[in-house]
C-alpha cells in the first residue's frame, strides 16, 4: 500500500439546532458551570443521531459521528452521501473552517481545500491582481503565483480581460479564473467540494481532466465530495459513503457508488404505501386511488404500464392528467399527458404504456400532475411513485452499465 | 506500511494564548495582499483617490478649532489650535479606525472564513497595517503644517524623544486592534456589544484628550482627572504633543511605560479571545 498521507480518527461534531437567544445564553452558562466543575459538557451526551427528516427530542445533533478512515498517497477518495449526511461537515473540519468535538485528523502534508471558486475576489481587483489575491488565500506564495501566471491566465482562457476589473466579468469568466488558481494550487492534500457542478461542459470536461491529473501524474492525494455518481466513478479509486452522520461503508469507489444508487433504490423503488401518508394522496378537489407499474419489476424488453386511478371530488368534468418521468438525478426524461372525462363514479383511471426498449436500466420516479380543462392546478405529487427497470443478460460482450438517461434499440446496418 | 510524518493534527483543544507567529509569517504574502487590496480598493472610482486621506483630517481638525478653541474657548497653550488638534485627531483616527474595522472581522469575512483557512488573525493585523499606511501619508501633511509653524517660530519642539513616536504608533494601532479583537470575538454569538462598540469609540475620544491639553482637565473639572490621567491613550496622545511641541528629553520614555503595560495586556486578552473564538465561530455566527 502507498504512503498514508491523511488518518481521521473517530471524528465527531456536535451542532445546535434552532435559533441563538437566550435559551443559548442559560446553555451557555450550564456548560461554563460542568466545565470549572471539572464536568464534562453536559449536552454532548444528548446529541441525537443525525436524522433530518425525523423530529428529534434532543436540540442537539450529531452532524457527524465517530468517522475514521484513511487516505494513502495518490488516492482519489470519494466522499458520497445524501444531502445532510454529514459531508460538507466532514470537508470542514477537514479544510479547518471549524474544528471537531471530538477526534483527531492528522495529515502528512498541507491540506488545500477547494469548497467554493473564487473565494475573496474582490470586484474592483483586475484579473491578475485577484489571480495573487485568490491564490494567497488558497495557501500559495507570492513566488509560487508569479512563476504559474501564465499558464494560469492561459488555463483560464481570459487573456483579453486579465486587467480588466473583475466585476466586467460574465459569470462564468469569473468561475474559469477562479478554478485556473485553485487548478494550479499545489498543496500534498487537495479537498474538493462539488465545485464541478458549475460551468459548461467544456469548462467541466477541463476540471476532471485536471483533478484526474493531479492525481496519477503528480501523486497527489485528492479528496471529492460530489452527487455526482459519474465523476466519482471516473476520478476517484477509492470511497467512503456517509448516512445520517456515521461512514457505513469504506471501499473502492466503483463499490461505493452501487451501495450509493442502492440505498437510493431501496428507498425509493416502493409503490407508495397509502397509509402511511394519506394526506398528501387527497387535496379538496382530488383524491388519488392508486398508482402502480406493471410488472412489477419490468426489464429494460419489457412494456411498461402506469396505472393511475384518481377520484374527482369537485364537479369538473374533465381532467388534464399528467406526468414527468425522472431519474435519480432528478433530470426529466420526459413528461407526457393527456385529457380525460370522469366516468359515472366520478373516477378517471387510465394507464399510459411506455414501449420497450426506451427506458435505460435505472431507477425511475414519477410525478404527477392534473389540473382542469382549462389547465388550472388541482393536483400535485412529486415522486408519487418510483420503480426500477432492470438490465436484460445481453449477448455481447459489454456488461458495463450503458451510459445514458435512455437506452433505444436502434437499427444498425451494414452498408 | 512506513512510519508517516505528520505535518498538521487537527484536535479540538487549542493552547489558551498561541499567536501562531511562523504560520503568520508563511501567509505574509496574504497579510502583503489584503494591505493592497484596502488601500488600493478604497478609493476606486474617485477623483481625488488618497487625497482623500488628507481632506479627512485637515477638515475635522479645522472644524475642532472653530468649535472647541473658537467657540468654548479651549487654550492650547503656547501651541497653535490647529496644530494641536491635528497632531491628536490623526493619532485619534488611527487607534479609531484600527478598533472599529477590527471589531467586526468574524462577521465581515464570514463567506471568507467558512469557506477556506488561512491563520485568521492575518485579516484584523492587515486592516492595522493598511491603516498605517494611511497614517503615514496624513503624518506628511501633518509635518507640513508643523515646519510652516516651526520656522514662522512658534513652537520650542520638537525634542529628542521623537525617537519614541514609533512606539507611540504601534501603540495606538495595537490598543485598537486588541479592542478590535475583543469585540469581535464576543459578538459572533451574541451581538448586543456592537451596538455598544459602536458609540463607545466616540464616547472613548472625549476622555482620551484628543481636543484639549490634560493639565485643563486638572484646572476646571478635577473630580474626573483621574479618569482621564489613568486612561492610556489620552497618555499616549499627551505624550505625543510633548514630543512635538516642548523641549522634553529622553526621559520621557518612563511615562511610555504604563500605556505600554496596559496595550499589552488588552492585545494578550483580546488574542486569547480571538483564538478561543476562531476555531468554531463559524458555527454560531
Amino acid at each position: 500500500m502507498s504512503n498514508l498521507m491523511l488518518e481521521v480518527e473517530e471524528v465527531s461534531k456536535l451542532y445546535r439546532l434552532g435559533v441563538i437567544g437566550t435559551g443559548t445564553l442559560s446553555h451557555d452558562l450550564n456548560r461554563w458551570w460542568h466545565l470549572i466543575r471539572g464536568k464534562g459538557d453536559p449536552y454532548a451526551l444528548v446529541g441525537e443521531e443525525n436524522k433530518r427528516t425525523e423530529l428529534g427530542d434532543s436540540s442537539f445533533v450529531w452532524a457527524i459521528q465517530d468517522i475514521s478512515f484513511q487516505v494513502g498517497q495518490g488516492d482519489v477518495l470519494g466522499i458520497v452521501g445524501k444531502n445532510g449526511a454529514g459531508k460538507s461537515t466532514l470537508l470542514k473540519i477537514l479544510s479547518k473552517v471549524t474544528s471537531p468535538t471530538k477526534g483527531t485528523i492528522k495529515a502528512a502534508g498541507r491540506i488545500a481545500s477547494l469548497l467554493e471558486v473564487g473565494t475573496g475576489f474582490h470586484p474592483e481587483l483586475t484579473g491578475r491582481e485577484n489571480i495573487f489575491l485568490n491564490g494567497a488565500i488558497l495557501g500559495m506564495t507570492k513566488k509560487e503565483i508569479r512563476s504559474k501566471l501564465d499558464e494560469i491566465v492561459e488555463f483560464s482562457g481570459c487573456t483579453r480581460y486579465i486587467d480588466t476589473p473583475v466585476k466586467r466579468y460574465s459569470s462564468g469568466m469569473k468561475v474559469r479564473l477562479a478554478f485556473a488558481v485553485a487548478a494550479h494550487l499545489e498543496p500534498e492534500i487537495l479537498v474538493v467540494d462539488e465545485v464541478l457542478a458549475v460551468g459548461d461542459a467544456e469548462f467541466q470536461k477541463k476540471a476532471v481532466g485536471k483533478m484526474k491529473d493531479i492525481s496519477n501524474s503528480q501523486g497527489r492525494t485528492v479528496l471529492f465530495v460530489s452527487h455526482n455518481m459519474a465523476a466519482v466513478r471516473s476520478i476517484c479509486n477509492k470511497g467512503v459513503l456517509l448516512q445520517n452522520g456515521r461512514l457505513t461503508h469504506n471501499d473502492k469507489a466503483d463499490t461505493i457508488v452501487d451501495e450509493y444508487l442502492k440505498l437510493n433504490s431501496e428507498q425509493l423503488v416502493k409503490n407508495i404505501s397509502y397509509e402511511d401518508d394519506p394526506k398528501k394522496l387527497e387535496n379538496e378537489e382530488i383524491k388519488v386511488l392508486n398508482v402502480s407499474i406493471s410488472p412489477d419489476v419490468p426489464t429494460i424488453e419489457d412494456e411498461v404500464y402506469l396505472n393511475f386511478e384518481v377520484e374527482v371530488k369537485s364537479n369538473v368534468e374533465t381532467i388534464n392528467l399528467a406526468f414527468d418521468l425522472l431519474n435519480l438525478q432528478e433530470t426529466i426524461v420526459f413528461g407526457s399527458g393527456d385529457k380525460f372525462k370522469k366516468n359515472l363514479e366520478g373516477k378517471v383511471h387510465v394507464s399510459c404504456k411506455i414501449p420497450a426498449n426506451l427506458l435505460n436500466d435505472d431507477v425511475y420516479l414519477v410525478n404527477l400532475y392534473i389540473a382542469s380543462e382549462s389547465m388550472r392546478p388541482m393536483y400535485q405529487c412529486a415522486q408519487v411513485v418510483s420503480f426500477e427497470i432492470r438490465d436484460k443478460v445481453r449477448d455481447y460482450a459489454y456488461y458495463g452499465k450503458i451510459n445514458g438517461v435512455v437506452r433505444p434499440k436502434l437499427d444498425w446496418n451494414i452498408i | 506500511m512506513s512510519q508517516t510524518q505528520w505535518r498538521e493534527i487537527i484536535t479540538p483543544k487549542k493552547k489558551l494564548i498561541s499567536l501562531n507567529l511562523r504560520e503568520i509569517w508563511n501567509y505574509r504574502d496574504l497579510l502583503f495582499l489584503f494591505v493592497k487590496r484596502d488601500v488600493v480598493t478604497i478609493y476606486k472610482q474617485t477623483i481625488l483617490g488618497p487625497l482623500w486621506f488628507l481632506i479627512q483630517p485637515l477638515f475635522t481638525s479645522l472644524i475642532y478649532t472653530i468649535i472647541f478653541n473658537g467657540v468654548a474657548e479651549v487654550k492650547t497653550g503656547e501651541v497653535p489650535p490647529f496644530l494641536f488638534n491635528l497632531s491628536g485627531v490623526i493619532l485619534w483616527n488611527y487607534f479609531a479606525d484600527c478598533f472599529s474595522q477590527t471589531s467586526d472581522t468574524f462577521k465581515k469575512n464570514e463567506d471568507i472564513f467558512g469557506k477556506v483557512y488561512f491563520p485568521r488573525a492575518v485579516m484584523p493585523l492587515s486592516i492595522v497595517v493598511s491603516n498605517l499606511v494611511k497614517l503615514g501619508i496624513q503624518l506628511l501633511i501633518f509635518l507640513s503644517v508643523f515646519l510652516y509653524y516651526y520656522f514662522s517660530g512658534a513652537l520650542n519642539g520638537p525634542s529628542l524623544g521623537v525617537i519614541y513616536m514609533p512606539i507611540l504608533i504601534i501603540l495606538m494601532g495595537i490598543s485598537g486592534l486588541s479592542l478590535g479583537l475583543i469585540t469581535s470575538s464576543l459578538t459572533t454569538k451574541y451581538r448586543d456589544l456592537v451596538f455598544l462598540a459602536a458609540f463607545g469609540i466616540q464616547l472613548l475620544m472625549f476622555m482620551s484628550a484628543v481636543m484639549y491639553p490634560i493639565e485643563m482637565v486638572a484646572e476646571k473639572l478635577p473630580v474626573i482627572e483621574p479618569y482621564i490621567k489613568y486612561n492610556p491613550l489620552a497618555v499616549t496622545i499627551d505624550l505625543a504633543r510633548q514630543i512635538y511641541f516642548f523641549d522634553g528629553g529622553l526621559d520621557l520614555g518612563v511615562t511610555l511605560l504604563y500605556p505600554l503595560a496596559c496595550c499589552l495586556a488588552l492585545f494578550l486578552i483580546g488574542l486569547a479571545l480571538f483564538n478561543k473564538t476562531e476555531k468554531s465561530f463559524i458555527d454560531t455566527i
